[in-house]
């Protein structure tokens, strides 16, 4: 049946179709230059949006929106630096916690592991990165909160008196602090990095790992040999997006930063962040604070883009380096 | 979450339900478990008289469990209307009902003049529907009861008094044991209405002492513990020996916190209660617009602290069913509704407000 109804249809085909598929082609290839461009449309009425209606905050504060870190709305002063120095240290913080850990994994998972660990573990992996914001922040609030706070105490006392870095870990202790935000979002961009980075090596060639053996390096020194170098711009890829995620995460970090707006060097204490902040006074602003609001919202989104323009920088950079040693 | 099932759940942690609402109560519940259950069942013979029509709502959040309920019960008897109201708070509220978004907006404070043009839909009224307290909840090991004055709640709120068995607290609690436990400040970390008439209160009754001014969100002390909503600030009060914290009444009454007695004008330290707020709102002077303010009331019964709450509608209607579903439920709140705002641990309107807030009602101008 289906040989006989396609033999007649064969010869006829390119000469009725070419018009028509010329037609659907072109069709086609405007739709999907109407979809890129509607990314550009949506990004340039966002920018243009909030930025007009941050202009009445910016106006009031002038620079000092940057250099300020006084923020009291009751008395119209805007001040946006502690919030910038909160989502920076927690950001930093999340990375120092997660990074490691998910390089770890990464490395076992791809080069270690059994067949069977390796299913069950990637499986959990996946799922830590189904869980929602709001559930990580809820259980930091509900439940993490006390017991860090015994255990910021303890480590506390024991390292506050080490000259220099003692300062970090120095009293009073709080369980709602720059610490547990930057724990709970540790935690959050573990599964980002550790997929991701499991994916780039394991596109390393077979054959450069075996060459690496075949040169008497121990499995240690394979890895450090030809899986890192070699999928070094993958990592720092996913580690960025990481950092894109640390960095505008809102709720989670609204239940457990604490909402003290202060620039300290104790990372006990209790601090706030730009995204946490706009999602905390959103609802029951008005005029100026909602406009000085809005601008921190455009800082916030400066700030990842800055972040985002270095990262592609950055890889672009060590993929050259790794082309060029290669060749 | 399915919104009734919480409607639902709240209705079910309740632990005393006066008798007489018993049964309509597991109606509601009943009614609530339904709806989430099964969308498409049957539906039952609709009552009521009014015609098909929906109010979209949003505003204050703690009048948000009473206007719930009271929706839930208005809803038995007019089925054919369905009343959202979406909470988001008193600033939310007043932003969507500026811009025509919403049908009506609640709203613990007033609008400032300057914000009056802003109204798309001309010229609006206040309709006061319920009081409550605010409490100064505490949690500290082997106190039962605390009494304290307007200063020393300032001093502690601004961190000068860091220790419970500090003289000015032990000053306010003769006969009192107090242990020298650390005080642990809880307040609310997202912009509220309930920060606002707190410090509003502390703005007006410690004026010497409280230097941080009053707002939805003000500069607290960085050593000062912040939660979103009662519940955060109630849960960090409830998981912390020596802490304290302001919260809604009705919160605190559900999670049996302890709170304190609070020294008014008259120099009597007064619980809150729905009686003591009556008592503020009693004493009050009642604007011609019935706005008000209960905070810090004269009279010796008066709790201090009373945090008013009004629906802002618009006096000229655009929609004939909408604005008599408006109206029947504006009736309904300041009527019947007025007795389960008791039940859910809110303090009703003296009987003379609620009337002048009636005849408000029957100012709103419905098209034909």
């Amino acid at each position: 049946m289906t040989a006989i109804d396609t033999a007649p249809r064969t010869p006829a085909r390119p000469a009725a179709a070419t018009p028509s598929r010329r037609t659907a082609d072109r069709v086609f290839q405007r739709m999907t230059l109407g979809a890129g461009l509607l990314v550009l449309l949506i990004l340039a009425l966002r920018v243009l949006s909030t930025v007009d209606q941050a202009r009445p905050a910016f106006a009031h504060m002038g620079l000092r929106f940057f250099t300020s870190s006084r923020w009291a709305p009751p008395s119209d002063e805007y001040g946006a630096l502690s919030f910038i120095y909160g989502t920076g240290l927690i950001s930093l913080l999340a990375l120092v916690l997660a990074v490691p850990v998910s390089l770890g994994i990464a490395v076992y998972l791809s080069e270690l592991a059994p067949l069977n660990a390796r299913r069950v573990v990637t499986v959990v992996i996946d799922l830590l990165a189904a869980v929602p914001s709001v559930v990580w922040g809820l259980w930091g609030f509900l439940v993490l909160r006390s017991p860090l706070q015994r255990f910021y105490q303890t480590l506390s006392d024991v390292l506050s008196p080490v000259p220099g870095v003692g300062k970090l870990f120095e009293g009073p202790v709080s369980g709602l602090s720059f610490a547990t935000a930057g724990t709970i979002l540790a935690l959050m961009i573990i599964p980002i990095i550790t997929s991701l980075s499991r994916d780039v090596m394991d596109t390393v060639p077979v054959a450069q790992k075996e060459a690496a053996l075949a040169l008497g390096a121990t499995r240690w020194e394979m890895i450090r040999g030809a899986v890192l170098p070699y999928s070094k711009g993958g990592v720092i890829g996913a580690v960025v997006l990481g950092l894109g995620r640390a960095m505008g995460e809102t709720i989670a970090v609204a239940l457990v930063i604490g909402s003290s707006g202060q620039i300290t060097s104790r990372l006990f204490a209790a601090g706030d962040a730009l995204p946490s902040q706009i999602a905390n006074q959103f609802n029951e602003s008005e005029g100026l604070f909602r406009s000085a609001l809005v601008a921190l919202g455009v800082t916030l989104f400066f700030f990842t883009i800055v972040v985002n323009l270095a990262a592609r920088a950055i890889v672009t950079r060590t993929n050259r380096h790794l082309k060029g040693v290669a060749l | 979450m399915h919104p009734s099932v919480g409607k639902a759940w709240r209705a079910a942690r309740r632990r005393v339900t006066p008798p007489r609402h018993h049964a309509v109560r597991i109606v509601a519940v009943a009614v609530a478990l339904g709806v989430a259950a099964t969308a498409c069942a049957s539906s039952p013979p609709p009552t009521g008289t009014l015609a098909e029509t929906t109010l979209n709502a949003s505003g204050a959040t703690f009048p948000k469990v009473f206007y719930e309920e009271s929706i839930l019960e208005f809803g038995l008897r007019e089925s054919r209307v369905t009343i959202n109201y979406a909470g988001g708070g008193s600033g939310k509220g007043r932003t969507d009902l500026q811009e025509r978004q919403v049908d009506f907006a609640g709203s613990d404070a007033v609008v400032k003049q300057e914000d009056v043009p802003n109204y798309q839909g001309g010229e609006f009224l206040y309709i006061p529907t319920v009081t409550a307290p605010i409490t100064v909840s505490f949690h500290l090991e082997g106190v039962e009861g605390l009494r304290l004055a307007p200063d020393t709640i300032a001093r502690i709120f601004q961190r000068d008094v860091t220790a419970w068995d500090d003289p000015a607290v032990a000053a306010d609690n003769p006969g009192v044991e107090l242990p020298d436990t650390d005080i642990t400040v809880a307040r609310r970390s997202d912009g509220s209405g309930t920060t606002e008439n707190f410090t509003k209160f502390l703005v007006s009754a410690a004026p010497e002492t409280w230097t941080l001014g009053a707002g939805s969100t003000v500069e607290w002390p960085a050593d000062t513990q912040g939660a979103q909503g009662n519940a955060g600030v109630a849960g960090l009060i409830k998981g912390t020996d020596g802490a304290i914290g302001y919260i809604d009444y009705s919160e605190a009454v559900v999670l049996e916190l302890s709170f304190a007695s609070v020294r008014n004008s008259a120099g009597n330290y007064v619980e809150p209660s729905a009686a003591s707020t009556a008592a503020a709102v009693e004493a009050a002077e009642i604007n011609a617009d019935l706005t008000y303010d209960p905070i810090d009331a004269d009279g010796p019964e008066a709790y201090p602290i009373a945090a008013p709450t009004w629906i802002l509608v618009y006096r000229n209607q655009t929609d004939r069913a909408k604005g008599e579903a408006l109206k029947a439920f504006l009736r309904y709140l300041l009527t019947d509704g007025q007795a389960l705002a008791l039940e859910l641990d809110y303090a009703p309107l003296p009987a003379a407000l609620a009337e002048q807030a009636l005849a408000r009602v029957e100012q709103i101008e419905v098209p034909l």
